[in-house]
């Protein structure tokens, strides 16, 4: 319980500096905006059409493999504290689970996912 | 003239070097008020009002989250001037140097300067994501160094599951970068905190997976825990065959997942500008600079809590040798940021996919093998 309250408390505390640091920016600083200054940033010629436009981003399977992986390794935080007392057995256990992700991975790979162009 | 050329050369390496060496003494000097000042603490500690506030739970951890908050502000003024410091002297110039004695209050001046800045918000830009940034890449940041402990008793709260949760909670800075990336409707921007978030996931594999062979290793998630066995020998050293290697693994995925040079590609300055921040400027900037440094110290915090022993060491107060030890390490990887040129886009995806997450898996297995039979 305590310990959600600290995280809540960090959260908050970072929330509260920044904000207050961007109120007491806000009162010092000057304001003289103009459409030039207002401009998107571009190296100097005028920006061509918005950045929000549809391209590639070629995340979707990094995003799945990513999951796969990331969730095999929150599994495995609870099996790494207490393999010692289970023995033997959970090492079998664990090299088979990896086995197997590493299984899948190597068919990622000759799929050709893991490949970003 | 070539001889011209290489004396002069030679003189302002020797001046660089007399610099360093000024704030080797700086740094010796505030190791010795930092002790005096670790002990004043411990014995403030013991008053009743202090006690109080201890033994309350929402002033404690109001307390500690103050307390955190000015240290991860304030370190971060000395650090950028370090690495301003320690580039120079790489590249054989001075680094700053008229502002404070040897140009120490350079990144006060800095702040200030940022501080007093105008605010521009592009006028294309999704003003609402564009403000929301910084604060999701500070507010992580600041939570990660809940769970650092910078001695058994000095830290924001011992966490069971303390590994996991900075690891978790660190990962969600890159929502703060995509968020900036998208926000700004910038190009370069955009790419920028594709990047970032591309990169960030890819690498949390492998050092979620190095993590856990240490996590196997010790059988422990809480950092306190895992530090606290160290008091004889650092893990690196006592499980040497195992700890070598993760380590090595570690330090890659930490530059990665913290942006930095060979992995800068979110913020790669002669492609991108740089990067996810291009549009932002006065205050809002200095807060994603402030976290980025803040991360940095974080990790390198993490490494040394896993791998060198924590805050164990002869002589001086714990705290003071995790700094020194931290400190270090961040240096470390100052230097690999100054000698290593970047990546390409795709060799640091493949890298990571098709040369990390295997290595990773590999360590992991042998150290469980190692914990189970070498280690008794």
């Amino acid at each position: 319980m305590h310990a959600y309250l600290t995280a809540a408390m960090f959260t908050l505390m970072g929330f509260a500096f920044v904000a207050s640091t961007l109120l007491l920016s806000r009162l010092l600083r000057p304001s003289a905006p103009n459409p030039d200054k207002l401009e998107t940033y571009e190296c100097g010629p005028l920006p061509v059409g918005d950045a929000w436009q549809q391209f590639n981003m070629h995340y979707y399977l990094f995003a799945l493999l990513f999951v796969v992986f990331d969730v095999e390794a929150a599994f495995l935080y609870p099996w790494a504290v207490a393999y010692k007392q289970v023995g033997l057995y959970a090492v079998v256990e664990m090299i088979l689970f990896v086995g197997l992700l590493g299984f899948g991975w190597a068919y990622a790979w000759r799929r050709k996912a893991l490949e970003w162009d | 003239m070539a001889a011209a050329n290489m004396t002069a050369g030679q003189d302002r390496r020797a001046v660089a070097a007399g610099q360093i060496t000024a704030g080797v003494i700086l740094l010796a000097a505030l190791l010795a008020l930092a002790s005096v000042g670790y002990h004043a603490v411990e014995r403030v500690r013991d008053t009743p009002v202090v006690a109080f506030i201890g033994e309350h739970p929402l002033l404690n951890a109001f307390a500690k989250s103050f307390i955190v908050a000015n240290f991860v502000t304030l370190h971060v003024l000395f650090l950028i001037w370090w690495e301003r410091k320690f580039a120079g002297w790489m590249q054989a110039r001075l680094g700053p140097k008229h502002v404070g004695w040897n140009g120490l209050a350079q990144t006060v001046a800095d702040a200030v300067k940022l501080l007093l800045k105008e605010d521009i918000i592009p006028a294309k830009a999704d003003g609402r994501l564009f403000v929301i940034a910084p604060f999701l890449v500070f507010m992580p940041t600041l939570l990660t160094f809940m769970v650092l402990p910078f001695s058994a008793s000095w830290v924001g709260y011992n966490f069971g599951l303390g590994a996991l949760f900075a690891l978790a909670v660190s990962t969600n800075v890159s929502l703060g970068i995509l968020a900036a990336g998208w926000g700004a409707n910038n190009k370069y921007s955009l790419l920028g905190g594709a990047r970032a978030c591309a990169q960030v996931l890819a690498y949390e594999v492998p050092l979620a997976i190095t993590v856990l062979a240490v996590v196997a290793v010790s059988g422990t998630v809480s950092l306190v825990d895992i530090g606290a066995q160290q008091s004889r020998w650092w893990n690196i050293v006592a499980h040497a065959p195992v700890m070598i290697p993760a380590f090595v693994l570690f330090l890659i995925c930490a530059l990665a997942e913290l942006n930095r040079t060979p992995f800068d590609l979110p913020e790669a300055e002669s492609e991108l500008v740089s990067g996810f921040h291009t549009e932002y400027s006065g205050m809002r900037f200095a807060f994603f600079y402030l976290a980025e440094f803040a991360n940095n110290f974080f990790m390198a915090g993490l490494a040394v809590t896993l791998f060198f022993g924590g805050w164990f060491g002869p002589l001086l107060p714990g705290p003071v040798w995790f700094t020194i030890k931290t400190v270090g390490l961040v240096t470390a990887m100052m230097w690999i940021r100054w000698t290593v040129p970047r990546f390409r886009v795709d060799q640091m995806m493949g890298f990571c996919w098709k040369v990390l997450v295997p290595a990773s898996l590999v360590v992991f297995c042998a150290s469980a093998l190692w914990g189970m039979w070498v280690q008794r």
